[in-house]
């Protein structure tokens, strides 16, 4: 499709704008000398609002969102998101508001509805997890994971600490050995055994030389690890932190907290558990909590209730990390998120839970029969598949499954990851996917397992029903076009 | 309110099916000792008392202040069409383009947002956004540290005194040496510059409003071997001399200016664009075009050998999701305004800017501080504490610019003043006359 450079033309307006409202001297632009102005216009479209709305509306034609259908999309948690959110994110009373507002003297006052939102967000968050304190300022996950390491840091530098090393399990998201890395540590690398870290190899690892352990439990197989107390105690002895990645908080809301386990700080992100949504990649939320000899270290501003029960930003704590985003965080998504918590209560957040484990152990035993699950137990809520049985015997890879699947009108499941697994292909059917959805699935997944057999010809060649076949991603890296070239 | 389907008959099927007798089963693997102690959250509401309980929050805002207020977020106007096409479901519920065949259309927009921004900046190649200008900031800050194997970075103190706590917090492990100077003068920036400088940080306008052209500052950071990052406005871009005919190496800056609701600080937007010998160093998802087998055009994401799923502790930062809807909005803001259309915003704003400074600088007492040329923001001296005076002015519904002396300490009688599009010749005139009255 022609992009919307390609449908310009000179001459063309989409919006229209107020002729200056000030006087007729100031209509004129004086005040830009040559020597500051921009040789020529930058090249914009040049089109009408209608061009525009169906352009873009054409090109969400060819999106797929969980809107759209089912998209099993493995430890990204793409469950259903409730329409309410986005309205209450709109209203004007939140959306309109400066940030710089509650900077003014005496400000938080001008912005009481909002600091409330943050600070009933955050008892909210404490008690889903376990924690004491909350900061909302984390703009993703990822995002909060550097926030998380750099509280670790400011733990061991003001205890005197000399620390160089972060514990990482193998099968750990990339961006946990990244955030780490970023934030100026070693990463080291622990095995897994039976699809979790194993107790043993860890403690082989621990060392005064390490500052915390980046875990997620359960973990990025599906696993909940049973010796997580043991891990956390081995960890704390060592005075090393124990770091909880949130990515997979869906599967035990209800049941067990990451306070609970033993771990010291926590992210969360919202736009997974808490049903907001991801936005074709964002934008998120990634708030870190942290057990109560961590709050100091929290990044400022933080959300306080004076004796009279207002609310205030304070800024007075010496130990903080310091500002992480410029400033309360990604509001519209923390709002979404409330919302979205105040809607489900305790209850409905232990049935998400509930019902999106079952989920994954339905699609376990259904799925069985002719697909290699790589580990034979119950899961939590994500299931990981190998299709390597397939690849070495049909030469039919975990590429080839996703892409018969996109003709099978299903998001393929997350390919390639976990990398402890070979050809991975982890399903997450959240709790959101009814069961009639779940069984087509299967019944999709069936068939592709029995055309690997009998025609695997067909399966290299999908996706047939897309806009586009499979591109070429060797092309698109050697000789990168980023942009559209200028006529 | 639930929003899950599940009749208690497809939940006793799914449990017959795995030879289960109850959910609770699902969960034995579970240590008895790390069961959840207590569960005492709230009880579920529905969607009608959710929205009113939200709307009385939101009315404990002051949102209908008249606002004068920048420090770089800005209150312009959003036209329509942003929201009704950032709202289609295929948009906003999808998530990161992994399977291309699927996501054109996050892809393409991707693409075009890619080209916007490169035709803003004047560089060669953009990123698909980054989580907000200070983070942007920051990671180009560490591009330049990457790329010089250099560990000084000079910053302009007239860069957002925000976005220099945001680079400290991010860089006090790093063993980085950050220097904030007034570098505005060639002389102290070639003094400060030297052998082991990465990159010199500017601000165009800086955060007082100012338009510069720092064309020999960065030929003297490039002289040094180091590189040039300029801070801008996307707004300001549509006038202003570019990063590139400046001699930047990289342009980041804020886009919430490009048809982002303010909301309290976030979601917001940041943008970066590069020349193309950085563009393997730069951090967060790229979309190049290519073809398919049939010779189809095509987007995908691309060099993402850079990332943390392929180099985890190596990668080139750690973003793993972005503001890809966010950066839809700004795609759609700009092919709205177009290129007539956006010097004409950037110059409205101008003017309506130079329209409030007569009128403010007409006060008595009231003194203008920076020689221009300004964009849509610019500071004056207050005969008085410029807290008090911007608190007298709440009482009369009107936040009348921002104190300078949270930031600044030696500047507590200085406010900056924005004006956008929005204000109104009467809501400047009860400015200046609210002023008058309180000083």
């Amino acid at each position: 499709m022609k992009t919307i450079f390609e449908k310009s033309r000179p001459g063309r307006r989409g919006a229209s704008l107020p002729c200056s409202r000030v006087d007729e001297r100031f209509c004129r632009l004086t005040e830009l000398p040559p020597e500051l102005r921009r040789a020529q216009p930058a090249e914009l479209p040049e089109v009408a609002e209608i061009d525009l709305v169906r352009h873009y509306t054409q090109l969400s034609r060819m999106n797929f969102g969980v809107d759209v259908g089912t998209y099993p999309l493995g430890s990204c948690t793409m469950k259903y998101n409730p329409k309410f959110t986005e309205v209450v994110s709109r209203l004007p009373g939140f959306a309109g508001l400066h940030p710089l507002l509650p900077q003014l003297r005496r400000g938080g006052l001008l912005a009481q509805g909002s600091l409330r939102v943050i600070h009933e967000l955050e008892q909210l968050l404490n008690r889903i997890t376990g924690m004491h304190a909350f900061t909302m300022q984390p703009l993703a996950g990822a995002h909060g994971e550097l926030t998380g390491i750099m509280i670790m840091a400011a733990y061991h530098n003001d205890k005197g600490n000399q620390r160089s090393v972060v514990l990482v399990p193998d099968s750990a998201h990339g961006t946990n050995p990244a955030s780490a890395a970023i934030a100026g540590y070693e990463v080291v690398t622990v095995p897994s055994k039976g699809g979790v870290m194993d107790p043993t190899a860890f403690k082989e690892k621990l060392s005064d030389q390490v500052a915390g352990v980046m875990m997620t439990n359960p973990n990025t197989v599906g696993l909940f690890n049973p010796h997580i107390a043991e891990i956390a105690e081995a960890a704390h002895r060592a005075d090393a932190l124990m770091y909880y990645d949130g990515a997979n908080l869906n599967a035990i809301m209800g049941m067990a907290k990451p306070g609970e386990m033993g771990f010291d700080i926590v992210h969360l992100n919202l736009h997974k558990t808490f049903g907001t949504p991801h936005g074709g990649g964002g934008p998120g939320a990634g708030p870190v909590g942290v057990v109560e000899h961590l709050a100091e270290y929290l990044p400022i501003s933080r959300v306080e209730m004076r004796a009279d029960g207002t609310l205030f930003l304070n800024y007075d704590h010496p130990k903080s990390i310091g500002y992480v985003a410029p400033f309360y965080g990604n509001f519209g998504v923390c709002l979404k998120a409330f919302a979205y918590i105040l809607a489900l209560g305790g209850e409905g957040l232990k049935e998400v839970s509930e019902d999106a484990v079952l989920a994954a152990n339905y699609l376990r035993a259904q799925l069985d029969a002719k697909w290699q699950v790589a580990f034979d137990k119950t899961c939590m809520h994500e299931v990981v598949f190998s299709a390597a049985d397939k690849a070495a015997e049909h030469g039919v890879s975990a590429v080839d499954v996703a892409k018969a699947l996109i003709d099978a009108g299903f998001h393929p499941p997350t390919i390639y990851f976990p990398l402890t697994v070979k050809e991975a292909l982890m399903i997450e059917p959240t709790e959101t996917e009814a069961k009639e959805n779940l069984d087509a699935l299967v019944q999709a997944m069936n068939r592709i397992a029995d055309l690997a057999a009998e025609d695997p010809e067909a399966l290299h060649a999908a996706p047939l029903s897309t806009p586009v076949g499979r591109l070429d991603e060797v092309e698109a890296a050697r000789h990168p076009v980023l942009k559209e070239p200028e006529a | 309110m639930r929003f899950t389907p599940h009749t208690p008959e497809d939940r006793a099927d799914m449990l017959a099916a795995l030879g289960l007798g109850s959910v609770g089963e699902l969960f034995a693997g579970l240590p008895e000792d790390l069961r959840c102690r207590q569960w005492d959250l709230p009880q579920g509401l529905s969607e009608p008392e959710v929205s009113q309980y939200l709307a009385k929050l939101a009315g404990l805002n002051a949102s209908g202040l008249v606002c004068f207020l920048g420090g770089g977020f800005y209150d312009h106007h959003i036209p329509a069409a942003v929201d009704a096409l950032i709202s289609r479901g295929e948009f906003y519920t999808a998530y990161t383009p992994y399977q291309a065949e699927m996501s054109q259309g996050t892809l393409q927009s991707i693409f075009e947002y890619q080209t916007a921004i490169c035709r803003l900046t004047g560089l060669d190649a953009a990123n698909a956004s980054l989580y907000d200008g200070g983070t942007a900031l920051y990671e180009a800050a560490m591009m330049a540290v990457r790329k010089t194997r250099r560990k000084k970075l000079l910053v302009a103190n007239n860069v957002s005194p925000i976005y220099r706590i945001m680079l400290k917090s991010y860089t006090v492990n790093l063993h980085l040496e950050l220097v904030e100077a007034d570098v505005s003068d060639p002389a102290e920036l070639e003094r400060l510059l030297d052998q082991d400088t990465a990159g010199l940080i500017l601000q165009n306008p800086d955060f007082f409003g100012v338009l510069r052209d720092y064309g020999q500052h960065f030929a003297m950071v490039r002289e040094a071997g180091g590189l040039g990052i300029l801070g801008c406005n996307p707004i300001a871009l549509a006038v202003a001399k570019t990063p590139a005919e400046m001699g930047a190496d990289i342009a980041v800056g804020e886009g919430q200016p490009l048809g982002l609701p303010l909301s309290f600080g976030g979601p917001y937007l940041g943008f970066m664009a590069v020349t193309n010998k950085l563009l393997r160093t730069m951090p967060g998802r790229i979309v190049g075009r290519t073809h398919d087998a049939q010779g189809r055009v095509g987007y995908c994401l691309t060099l993402q050998t850079r990332e943390q799923h392929i180099r985890r502790e190596k990668a080139t930062s750690n973003i793993c999701s972005n503001e890809a809807l966010c950066a839809l909005a700004a795609v759609l803001f700009l092919g709205l305004m177009g290129k007539q259309g956006l010097v004409e915003l950037a110059e409205l704003n101008m003017t309506q800017a130079a329209y409030a400074r007569e009128r403010l600088t007409a006060i008595d007492g009231v003194q203008l501080l920076d020689e221009g040329p300004w964009f849509n923001e610019f500071r004056v001296r207050l005969p008085l504490d410029a807290r008090m005076v911007v608190s007298r002015m709440i009482d009369k519904g009107i936040a009348a610019g921002f104190p300078l002396g949270r930031y600044y300490p030696d500047q507590a009688n200085n406010l900056l003043v924005a004006v956008t599009e929005k204000r109104s010749k009467e809501e400047i005139g009860y400015l200046a006359e609210g002023l008058e009255a309180v000083l």
